[in-house]
């Protein structure tokens, strides 16, 4: 048996996905081979405290070069889960976003929109010992892309997670709630099954949100769970 | 099931800055690196590299690779993956926009054999902007066919389509290569695996 769940395909887009037309020439045209191999896919890499430096999890203050970054503030919190509910600690989650116009510090972005001299947009946190994170930002902006006519993408965070093994990797987007372009966002339109997608929306939180200075987002990972009888540890 | 997982989306083309900073030159650390295995780390010390095509034969410029591979024994490393650690670290991270050829490529050792399995390779993750689910394929090596033709994973694998998961072993002025191409559609696609 192998030693995680299988992956719920229902719960992720088609590998080749039309509304999203890159997927055309590169997503795989056949289905992936399913093996068991237990031992490999059990295990994954793991990270040390240390590997998240002091200011990686602040992106208002990782980039700064000669003031504050420019957009409203937010903290976004949120627990590194599996499909059972069990919390996964010492979990690394690496961010990387645009800034508050919608500008990528990325040299490949284009987008006729001024980068922020005091904001990088990536950072990263690690899960604590109940699964829990949190990191600072502020809220990117939307930006146009090439995909069709008008095609903008909604306010989104970019997450990746080395889950508890190499066959929990996770590299998703952490969208807004309320966003009018979600409803016209191939990238999100193409995980069909609407229970899923709303788990990419994270929740606005007036607890989370701090007195006079960000606005609160709560949003959960959750990554495959284990097979067989739960173990500790 | 109590939670529903969450959707894998695309890495999109603009990752570089946050996963592979040190690579692509931008002012931030790394957690991995195109070194697996440091200079100080025991095993038969090769290089692994190759392209990725997309499904009209074009170069992909903007893909992100991972691999996760057991030392030299066959085991898999258990200690936190440093970028500092001249010795075996087990995962590498690259991306295909900085090569001239825009290849990938991974400073390693050559695995030993795992507990499960009958013959070394290196588990793979192929990331990029146009796939909203990663895909995990195998390296094997191709100066291993006895032991690939015992391997069950392999095995199980149509025989037609093998050959696109065996890394070429290739002799250059700077150590052993081992070369193999990513297909991501087409008469020669990889075989990607439901791990
Ligand atoms: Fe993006």
């Amino acid at each position: 048996m192998s030693v995680f769940k299988p992956r719920d395909w229902g719960s992720h887009a088609p590998l080749i996905a039309p509304g999203y037309k890159s997927t055309l020439l590169r997503g795989p045209s056949r289905a992936p081979l399913a093996i068991k191999s237990g031992l490999t896919e059990g295990t994954g890499p793991r990270f040390a405290p240390a590997s998240v430096r002091e200011l990686d999890f602040d992106l208002t203050k990782n980039g700064i070069t000669n003031g504050e970054p420019l957009g409203e503030r937010i903290v976004v919190h949120g627990r590194v889960l599996d499909t059972d509910g069990r919390p996964q600690p010492d979990i690394v989650v690496e961010v990387w976003q645009a800034n508050a116009a919608g500008r990528y510090v990325h040299k490949v972005d284009q987008h006729d929109a001024p980068l922020d001299p005091n904001f990088r947009g990536s950072g990263r946190c690690m899960t604590d010992a109940n699964g829990n994170y949190m990191f600072y930002t502020i809220k990117p902006g939307a930006y146009p892309w090439g995909n069709h006519f008008n095609a903008w993408r909604p306010n989104h965070i970019h997450l990746s997670v080395f889950g508890p093994g190499f066959a929990t990797r996770l590299v998703t987007q952490m969208y807004f709630p309320g966003d009018p372009l979600l409803d016209l966002d191939p990238i999100f339109l193409e995980t069909k099954d609407a229970a899923a997608r709303e788990r990419l929306i994270a929740k606005f939180s007036i607890k989370k949100t701090e007195e006079g200075f960000a606005l609160g987002y709560q949003f959960d990972i959750v990554l495959r769970g284990r097979n067989g009888t739960p173990m500790e540890n | 099931m109590a939670y529903g997982e969450t959707p894998s989306q695309t890495v999109g083309p603009y990752f570089a800055y946050g996963l592979t900073a040190g690579q692509y030159g931008y002012d931030f650390s790394d957690i991995v690196n195109p070194t697996v295995a440091g200079p100080d780390a025991d095993g038969e010390h090769i290089r692994i590299t190759g392209t990725v095509f997309d499904g009209e034969g074009n170069r992909v410029n903007d893909a992100m690779i991972e691999i996760w591979q057991a030392d030299a024994n066959g085991v898999y490393s258990e200690n936190p993956v440093d970028v500092a650690d001249s010795g075996f670290r087990g995962l590498g991270r690259c991306g295909t926009g900085t090569d001239a050829d825009n290849r990938f490529w991974f400073e390693t050792i050559k695995p030993g054999v795992v507990e499960d399995a009958k013959t070394p390779f290196v588990n793979v993750i192929v990331f990029m902007r146009g796939m909203l689910v990663h895909a995990f394929t195998r390296f094997y090596f191709d100066d291993e066919a006895a032991l690939n033709a015992k391997d069950d994973v392999l095995q199980s694998v149509p025989a037609d389509r093998r050959d696109t998961l065996i890394a070429k072993r290739i002799q250059t002025p700077t150590g052993i290569e081992y070369r193999i191409d990513i297909h991501m559609q087409g008469n020669a696609e990889t075989v990607f695996f439901d791990v």
